[in-house]
């Protein structure tokens, strides 16, 4: 269902926002937000192609496709994509997708890491937004630029040379969010494995908070724990994975953002496992 | 497309419950014991086995998972648990075994527990799957639909697993025990299980010939018939008795001689009749009613669907096809097969050595309730599925449906169809790929269309990892196992090649032929085709021909295994590693073979 007939027609809107603002935690809620929007009070940023943004999208979202992120992925460069989509410092901020809510984790750690802490994650992708019937629009919306401060979170990143010293502690925890398979072929010794497949639920993004803190009880491994979450790439399966241990009560957890990718391409240390011919199981 | 009413209260039949919670938690609980060091290795194993969990391939942090499909019958809530739980805890794909069961593989052993919790949310287990147990108690695919049947066995194989999962004289066989029904004489792996029945009618009465014995494995072993008829009511004695005359006599000393077949070996079958029957005697004066009545066949029982009209439109299959008809002629000539309800077919969804994604369980398990009037499938020891009750009218849209994932490639029913273990893929016994190696014999057979060809029907492959049977290679038409050959200075990957196994009341062990490098087995098996169809007489297929040359009856220039070993010789002879380094590497490796393995967890 669509609330405006426009499409795709820009619109500058007056940033009259209502500045009573609301505290987020970590998930929002399609109720919640909904409510948030309908009182003006809330920045929606759709984190999916730039194409699919302009096909439909949830009311009041701007386009933020993750590739911009990531060529501005310092933090000078994210405060300037706060302040360009009109987000001031305490503006709560609601991020989605639809790639099972990896990308939209990435962006509002981005957000969460320059100072932006007020962010969450919508709590199910666009398509099932779209499912449930709930509201959607066309317009190209464009907010006035804001003034946004830079605060770096410096607790929620890990560096290459952070995940180097840590292997040392046996207090700090080094998660690999990839698939089984990729895990097994290579992975950053120490490691242990929590697919973000094992993450999502059928209705959402994020499963319940007990289920995670049990997965993570199973491996033997204390809650008070540093965990350090990382993944292939940029960030994006092991920023699911951050937002899992954070909903799932974790106190301390922090993301590799770099990931494997650099890595490897570092010449760091691997753990490989070769005596099995795992990969002639899969049947693609 | 055809309404069935009620469809969904018909079936499932969901007092169909195997699995239990609390058993999920106690495993959770064990797994954290066992980290902590507080229980020994060797206990978790014999408990973790209890609950069908293999240790995997030289890197016990992970699991295999089996999950028992009891007579094969699963329904499309299962498959769809199936899928998602092999999506979050494994690899996104699930594996179809030989003996109806469905594999997990590299699961991390702390997520187990989860699996298990998913599994009894749609009433399924892994429970006594491995270890010194009975394990999955299986059916004929065909038994309710098969036109030579004399009545549906799966009740009854259903109730005798119900009778036998969790009961205390099953906990701590000397091995492992298989008990296998067959629909007909010609369905069905009777022969090679340690109790294997066919349905019979005799004087009106509802009974089974009743086969002991059996068994595949490094030394294979045709089963026995106890007795010309074994009526139903002395079923559930008749398995009793037998059980705990194997609990009792079988050897707990000798893993290599421990299951039920070397037994009655060493006993001399004369004997071990003579105490089967007189065990039977005892367990039948001493099961309490109550005792007995544990073992149910009506609430086994379900209704299969009724011909609601006569007026069916029957499909056009081609009666010969070839590479160049059309696809779903094709389709329809190798992987689909009238019922005994002349409504109704039975359609078989192709898979390679029983490899499934998770997407492709959801098409299939939406097809189901779309299209089976029984809303379930079977899976068959050919590792396929069997989709029974679809309509004539419906078999077109349901190829449509599942060939909009992958589904539908043909042959199911043909020599293309091989069978392979896991192999190195997950095992700790396995020397090769076996898993890799039936899926390009699959892959290559198709490409030639060797499913099309009606004389190569009834021939089958089936290949195993080592000399352990996973693969049921003894009862191929022509089989493999695994092993390795020193060339020069290198070890090459190779597989022992059997002639002639067959399954069936009548079914025979296959012979060992000779050794053939694992690279050039997709060379001999066309080798020994092109050969067939230069000497064969008349009508004869491929097996016949085979079955012929092993009885040393053949008439063509390959009378006798010698004379066959001989003229596939140059095929299968290896120049050196340096000559030919391709030979020396298995399928799915990029080094060198070399043969590794582990303790098998077989015996636990």
């Amino acid at each position: 269902m669509e609330c405006a007939s426009q499409t795709n027609k820009k619109e500058i809107k007056a940033n009259n926002y209502n500045r009573n603002n609301h505290q987020l935690r970590i998930i929002c809620s399609a109720d919640t937000l909904r409510t948030l929007i309908l009182k003006n009070s809330v920045r929606v940023v759709d984190v999916r192609k730039r194409e699919d943004y302009l096909q439909s999208h949830i009311p009041t979202a701007v386009s933020l496709p993750l590739s911009q992120v990531l060529s501005k992925d310092t933090p000078e460069g994210i405060i300037d994509i706060l302040q360009n989509l009109g987000i001031p410092d305490e503006m709560p901020i609601v991020t989605y997708d639809d790639t099972f809510g990896a990308l939209a984790a990435r962006v509002a750690w981005s957000f969460q890491y320059v100072g932006h802490i007020n962010t969450a994650l919508l709590e199910m992708t666009f398509s099932q937004w779209n499912n449930l019937g709930l509201e959607t629009e066309k317009k190209d919306n464009i907010f006035p630029k804001e003034k946004h401060s830079l605060n770096i979170n410096h607790e929620i990143h890990a560096d290459t040379s952070y995940v180097t010293a840590a292997k040392a502690s046996p207090s700090k925890i080094l998660v690999d969010s990839r698939e089984r398979l990729n895990f097994l072929t290579e992975h950053i010794p120490g490691a242990k494995n929590i697919p973000y497949t094992m993450l999502g639920s059928n209705g959402g993004i994020l499963r319940k908070p007990k289920e995670i803190r049990r997965f993570i009880e199973n491996r033997g491994i204390s809650t008070d724990s540093e965990i350090i979450t990382y993944c292939g790439s940029v960030g994006t399966l092991s920023g699911l994975a951050y937002y899992a241990f954070k909903l799932a009560g974790l106190k301390n957890v922090k993301l590799y953002s770099k990931s494997f990718r650099e890595w490897k391409s570092l010449g760091k240390p691997k753990e490989e496992f070769k005596d099995a011919n795992y990969w002639d199981l899969s049947a693609e | 497309m055809t309404n069935f009413k009620n469809k969904s209260n018909q079936f499932p039949n969901f007092s169909s419950k195997w699995g239990r919670e609390e058993e999920n938690n106690i495993f959770a609980e064990k797994v954290k014991l066992f980290r902590q060091g507080k229980i020994s290795g060797d206990d978790f194993r014999r408990f973790r086995l209890q609950h069908g969990t293999y240790g995997s391939r030289l890197h016990m942090d992970y699991s295999m998972i089996r999950i028992k499909i009891p007579g094969g019958e699963i329904t499309p809530e299962q498959l769809e648990k199936i899928a998602d739980l092999s999506e979050a805890f494994s690899i996104g794909s699930a594996h179809v075994s030989t003996r109806q069961n469905i594999q997990l593989h590299w699961v991390q052993l702390e997520d187990v527990s989860e699996v298990m919790k998913g599994l009894v949310d749609v009433g399924l287990t892994t429970r006594e799957a491995c270890g010194n147990t009975v394990r999955n108690v299986i059916c004929s695919h065909f038994a309710g639909v098969c036109s030579y049947e004399t009545f549906d066995a799966t009740p009854y194989a259903k109730a005798i697993a119900r009778f036998l999962i969790r009961n205390p004289i099953c906990q701590n066989l000397p091995r492992k025990f298989k008990i296998n029904f067959a629909c007909c004489t010609q369905h069905g792996l009777v022969r090679i299980a340690d109790i294997g029945l066919v349905p019979a009618i005799r004087d009106g009465i509802k009974g089974f010939t009743v086969y002991l014995g059996g068994g595949l494995g490094a030394a294979s072993f045709i089963g026995r018939p106890l007795e010309e008829f074994t009526p139903e009511d002395k079923l559930l004695s008749t398995c009793m008795a037998t059980i705990r005359l194997f609990d009792r006599h079988g050897n707990r000393e000798n893993m290599a001689r421990n299951r039920m077949r070397y037994l009655v070996q060493e006993m001399g079958w004369d004997k071990f009749q003579r105490m089967i029957l007189k065990e039977r005697s005892i367990v039948e004066m001493t099961t309490a009613s109550y005792t007995a009545k544990l073992f149910d066949v009506k609430a086994e029982d379900k209704q299969l669907p009724n011909i609601v009209s006569t007026t069916t439109k029957l499909p056009v299959v081609d009666k010969q096809i070839s590479l160049k008809s059309n696809a779903y002629q094709r389709w329809l000539h190798t992987n689909v097969v009238p019922q005994k309800q002349k409504e109704f077919f039975t359609v078989f969804i192709t898979l390679g050595a029983g490899d499934i994604t998770a997407n492709q369980i959801r098409t299939l398990a939406r097809s189901i309730r779309k299209f089976s009037a029984e809303n379930a499938a079977r899976n068959t020891p050919q590792q396929n599925f069997a989709i029974r009750f679809i309509r004539g009218v419906d078999l077109y849209d349901f190829y449509n449906t599942i060939s909009s994932v992958g589904l539908a490639n043909p042959g199911a029913l043909t020599i293309a169809s091989a069978v392979g273990c896991s192999g190195t893929t997950s095992c700790n016994l396995a020397i090769t790929n076996s898993h890799r190696l039936a899926k390009e014999v699959q892959r290559k057979f198709l490409e030639l269309g060797l499913d099309t060809d009606d004389s190569l029907r009834d021939s089958t492959i089936k290949i195993s990892g080592c000399p352990n049977s996973c693969g049921q290679h003894e009862i191929a038409t022509i089989g493999f196992f695994g092993g390795a050959s020193r060339i020069g200075a290198s070890m090459a990957p190779t597989y022992t090649m059997l002639f002639g196994g067959s399954t069936g009341e009548h079914g025979e062990l296959g012979k060992t032929i000779m050794r053939v490098p694992a690279k050039r087995v997709i060379d001999t098996i066309l080798r020994i085709i092109e050969i067939y169809r230069q000497e064969r007489s008349d009508d004869e297929t491929l097996h016949q021909w085979i079955i012929k040359i092993v009885k040393g009856e053949g008439i063509g220039s390959a009378k006798n295994m010698e004379n066959m070993k001989a003229i596939l010789l140059p095929i299968t002879q290896l120049p050196l590693a340096e000559e030919d380094p391709e030979s020396y590497v298995d399928y799915g490796n990029d080094t060198k073979f070399s043969a590794k393995t582990a303790r098998g967890e077989c015996a636990a």
